[in-house]
């Protein structure tokens, strides 16, 4: 740092977050032109201090946008103080999206039953649903999921199983998925959504997932994904894992008819091939189950998978009817 | 990805471009992890600084000196390097007005300041930016807050919100501008909250 800089004043802080916060508020008008903006860009390229101010107050701005950009925000009940004002608001907006009514703390589910359509796939089966907004799921291997979907409300539900959701782009009517307890709200995304009996997997590849709970005790631990999030749930807590690209893609292998593994222990491999499959691995060897596997494999190929692993490992394979016994 | 700010714009405006209104990379990388350091740059700069009327301005040249430096290259780890300048900046500073002594820069460890420990997982920073958002607007003033919710979350323009609130246009800005500054304040230099 050299020395003449040290002599220079102090920035003046509070002048130029007061001219920020001014030039904000006027390019948020309808009038804004371009004759102002090219005025905003002289005031910004006249000193970092102008510039860094008002990329700060914008981002505080746009960081409102999440009160727009996902709903529904607020859970707690009205305040008797001015607050209740601004959560009317907020809860009159989420009426108006017809997905669901905050009241009290209560939630309600607008499911016209006329309307819901079911899907069921059998171990090894693989559907593709086009929704009417434009929307599609994919169910995998021994799902079943419901719909609802109209030109005002847009709902599915994973009841069991797993599915890879592509949601049509909708900011006026967020696209809720129900798994058990847990809630999926979406403007328009890419994720998938793996339910087991204790245990709720989401995975976000694109956009933006409001991820909570229509439950009250469960709500403190609503967050909010972005892409590349792997929320884990079980019926009492959620953690957060991040996955990369890939991962995430060779999760989706099923959608091509494939299972990719990567470094994946036998045991979890094994237990892939069995949610496919009628047929079942059993491994029943503690350090056989930890053997890592890599590569792709057809989902119902059951016969390369298990002629591999004997193979390669040098492992012994017991065909009993509808098992298959791997050990050492 | 979820609505851009510009969509909720009434005017779009002209794309980010020149040579002093720094890049897309710098801009990205000030938003995602230098903002989110400033309250707890402000509680190391009001620890160590007894002006507490300066510490405001010290935080912004802070700022516009990790900007510098960015524009040059952006620091591989930014936490040590923004807390290191702060540091580097209050004992130039101490040097040049000979009335703080130079112990009272304390090491960065006594705030607990970890250098080179990972960040809290995504899920915490999630969950806290909500929290953060939702507190900073329970503590706007209430003509400012709900201006700011009409125009943010319902949508209207100023002249329907001067209606709203029996108020004239000019008044609605005025609010506006002094809850974006405020709002600004309440996310990133008030200290955090436990929820």
């Amino acid at each position: 740092m050299s020395e003449d800089r040290e002599m220079l004043p102090l920035a003046d802080a509070k002048d130029a977050k007061t001219r920020a916060a001014a030039w904000l508020e006027r390019r948020d008008r309808a009038d804004w032109s371009e004759s102002d903006q090219a005025e905003l860009d002289k005031w910004l390229v006249e000193s970092p201090g102008n510039l860094l101010a008002y990329w700060r107050v914008e981002a505080a701005w746009d960081n409102t946008n999440r009160l727009i950009a996902v709903r529904p925000f607020e859970r707690r009940p009205p305040a008797p103080d001015t607050r209740g004002k601004w959560i009317s608001a907020l809860v009159k907006l989420v009426a108006g999206c017809a997905a669901i009514a905050v009241l009290g703390g209560g939630f309600l589910l607008f499911t016209p039953r006329a309307k819901e359509q079911s899907y069921t796939t059998p171990i090894g089966g693989h559907e593709v649903v086009s929704l009417a907004d434009g929307s599609q799921i994919e169910l995998n291997t021994d799902t079943v999921v419901r719909t609802d979907v109209s030109p005002d409300h847009r709902f599915a539900a994973i009841d069991k199983g797993e599915a890879y959701f592509q949601i049509a782009h909708d900011t006026k009517h967020p696209f809720v998925v129900q798994a058990g307890q847990r809630r999926i709200t979406v403007l328009g995304t890419k994720f998938f959504v793996r339910q087991t009996a204790d245990r709720l997997e989401v995975a976000l590849l694109d956009g933006r997932i409001w991820f909570d709970a229509n439950n009250r005790e469960l709500q403190p631990q609503a967050m909010l994904l972005s892409p590349g999030d792997v929320a884990i749930a079980t019926p009492t807590s959620v953690f957060l894992k991040r996955a990369s690209e890939q991962q995430l893609t060779s999760e989706l292998g099923w959608r091509k008819g494939v299972l990719i593994f990567d470094n994946t222990a036998l045991a979890d491999a094994a237990a892939e091939f069995n949610r496919y499959n009628t047929r079942h691995i059993v491994i029943d060897d503690k350090a056989v189950a930890q053997l890592k596997v890599v590569g792709t494999f057809p989902k119902q190929d059951l016969s390369a998978f298990v002629d591999v692993a004997q193979e390669v490992f040098n492992l012994r394979v017991d065909r009993r009817g509808d098992t298959i016994v791997i050990t050492r | 990805m979820v609505e851009t700010p510009e969509s909720n714009r009434e005017e779009r405006s002209a794309p980010f471009l020149g040579a002093g209104m720094g890049s897309p990379e710098v801009k990205a990388w000030f938003l995602r992890e230098v903002l989110p350091l400033e309250s707890l740059l402000m509680q190391f700069l009001r620890h160590n600084w007894k002006e507490q009327g300066d510490v405001e301005d010290i935080l912004h040249d802070v700022y516009i000196r990790v900007y510098e430096a960015a524009c040059r290259q952006i620091p591989d780890q930014t936490k040590p390097f923004v807390f290191t300048t702060a540091r580097n900046l209050l004992i130039s500073r101490v040097r040049k007005r000979q009335v703080i002594p130079i112990e009272a820069v304390a090491d960065l460890d006594a705030l607990g300041i970890a250098m080179d420990s990972p960040g809290p997982d995504r899920s915490a920073i999630a969950r806290d930016e909500l929290r953060r958002l939702q507190q900073a607007i329970d503590k706007l003033p209430p003509r400012l807050r709900e201006a700011l919710i009409l125009r943010r979350v319902e949508g209207l323009s100023r002249g329907e919100i001067a209606l709203r609130m029996n108020v004239s246009e000019a008044s609605v800005s005025a609010y506006l501008m002094d809850g974006m500054y405020a709002l600004a304040d309440l996310l990133y230099a008030a200290p955090g909250e436990k929820a």
